[in-house]
């Protein structure tokens, strides 16, 4: 076959269906949105209980974790993210799955070297450069903090 | 002659199983398969184990419908997707014939097809099987992500089929018969994508799909099917376009074991099934059945595999893809 890549990558690109950017962006805004509303709504609450903002924010937090880690159990939250994609994966949610479906996946390869070894196997590269993207973030602060007049 | 083996004294299809899991079970050609299972972990613990239990129920299905035991096999040729083939290995363990194990991805039930008539039809053996399988769940967990992992797929992925097929074949029977065999040459066009492994097979399939047809001078007129592992939507629609740029035209008898097994419309499987199993599967539910019925008379099996690993897909290598040929007749 006398073919190049560059013209095999042409012929790959017109017979491979992109993805449905609309109905994918639909669903991931109102999954998402339905998400972060459920959130304002548990703040609230805590709120209304008599939590003062920082311990209401918190215990909002541990709730969708924990609300997360059920559904990522009963296998509900992978059907849902098949769909709602982005709108499942960026709350924090979505860090709770991450975490949480490796630690069930590799069980059966012990507690140590299964779930420990395993459990931050998704969720590690973001734990390592969101650290490092903080501490970054920090020097430039430090610099620009008297400029800021503060 | 070329790449292409032809046999004199060619081996016969003694007999053959297949078995699947639930979404098989949903599948069109559901009817077709010895076994289906709706339990995916087949009683087992891990999905490893699960993967050989569904092997070692298909291989016994297959020498029960010979009308033999393991000890009437000479050589049995297998294997699966797993790390170090283990599920075939664990299956052989207790089937005790002696093994080669193989691995060509979702091609390995063609090549050990193909070796295993080479081997009956040269007179190296009486009996020879070729027994391969996947399972999707311990596919997913070795090639993407953990089960319960929310991730969305493209739409030119394709599905790990949950499957397993076997043939043994016999230096003596009344067909069909496997005339042929071309056993086809690594191709690499540059595909980096593991989620569209179908365009990384397709030159593949293309190759292996010229070299019989330039080795036997035959017209694809002559076949009633031709069918390809695995390709999915977008890999047949590239290499129906690959074999057109050289002036052979496949479109109105190829088919594709991926888009047989499911039905895109109603099971999510993006562009089709794969898997050692998938093709294996089809060829024993679907394509055998009907040669042997005689719906069928003339008949190319060209398996498809993309051969990177998880550890390749993450430096950044293309992906390299292999399509072995089997020509399966009943005179």
């Amino acid at each position: 076959m006398k073919l190049s890549k560059q013209e095999y990558d042409r012929m790959n690109r017109q017979a491979s269906p992109p993805s449905p950017v609309a109905k994918d962006c639909l669903w991931a805004f109102f999954v998402g949105g339905a998400i972060c509303l459920l959130g304002e709504v548990l703040r609230t609450a805590y709120g209304r209980a008599g939590f003062i903002l920082t311990d209401a924010s918190a215990l909002t937090s541990i709730t969708l974790v924990a609300l997360s880690a059920v559904l990522t159990a009963l296998g509900w939250y992978q059907k849902l993210a098949s769909r709602a994609g982005a709108g499942t994966l960026v709350p924090i949610t979505g860090f709770a799955n991450a975490v949480v479906s490796p630690a069930i996946e590799y069980r059966v390869e012990g507690l140590v070297t299964g779930v420990g070894a395993k459990m931050f196997v998704i969720a590690g590269p973001v734990i390592v450069w969101g650290m490092m993207a903080s501490v970054v973030w920090g020097v430039v602060y430090y610099f620009l903090r008297p400029m800021m007049g503060g | 002659m070329g790449d292409t083996l032809f046999f004199e004294r060619p081996a016969s299809v003694m007999g053959y199983a297949s078995v699947g899991g639930k979404r098989e079970a949903e599948g069109p050609l559901a009817e077709g398969f010895d076994l289906l299972e709706t339990d995916t972990t087949f009683g087992e613990k891990t999905w490893e184990q699960s993967e050989s239990r569904m092997q070692t129920l298909c291989a016994e299905l297959a020498l029960r419908r010979c009308g033999i035991d393991a000890a009437g096999v000479d050589l049995l040729f297998g294997g699966d997707l797993e790390n170090q083939c283990t599920a075939s290995n664990y299956t052989m363990r207790g089937l005790g014939i002696p093994f080669v194990g193989l691995y060509s991805a979702c091609a390995t039930m063609a090549e050990g097809l193909a070796l295993a008539a080479c081997f009956v039809a040269g007179g190296l053996a009486r009996r020879a099987m070729a027994l391969t399988s996947s399972h999707f769940c311990a596919a997913e967990r070795q090639f993407r992500f953990p089960l319960e992992y929310g991730g969305k797929r493209t739409p030119t992925s394709q599905w790990t089929a949950t499957a397993a097929g076997g043939v043994v074949l016999s230096a003596d029977g009344a067909g069909p018969y496997l005339r042929a065999v071309t056993f086809g040459r690594v191709t690499d066009l540059g595909i980096k994508d593991t989620n569209n492994m179908g365009a990384a097979m397709a030159p593949a399939a293309a190759s292996t799909l010229l070299a019989y047809f330039r080795d036997s001078g035959r017209d694809p007129e002559e076949f009633d099917r031709i069918y390809t592992g695995d390709l999915g939507a977008v890999g047949s629609a590239l290499a129906m376009q690959l074999c057109e740029r050289e002036g052979l035209r496949l479109e109105k008898i190829h088919e594709d074991c991926g888009l047989l097994l499911y039905d895109r419309g109603r099971q999510q499987v993006g562009a089709g099934g794969s898997g050692a199993g998938c093709s294996a599967a089809v060829l024993c539910s679907h394509i055998l059945p009907q040669l042997k019925a005689g719906a069928l008379q003339r008949v190319l099996f060209v398996a498809t595999g993309a051969l990177m690993s998880p550890t390749t897909a993450l430096q950044k290598e293309s992906i390299p893809g292999i399509a072995h040929l089997v020509a399966i007749e009943n005179a």
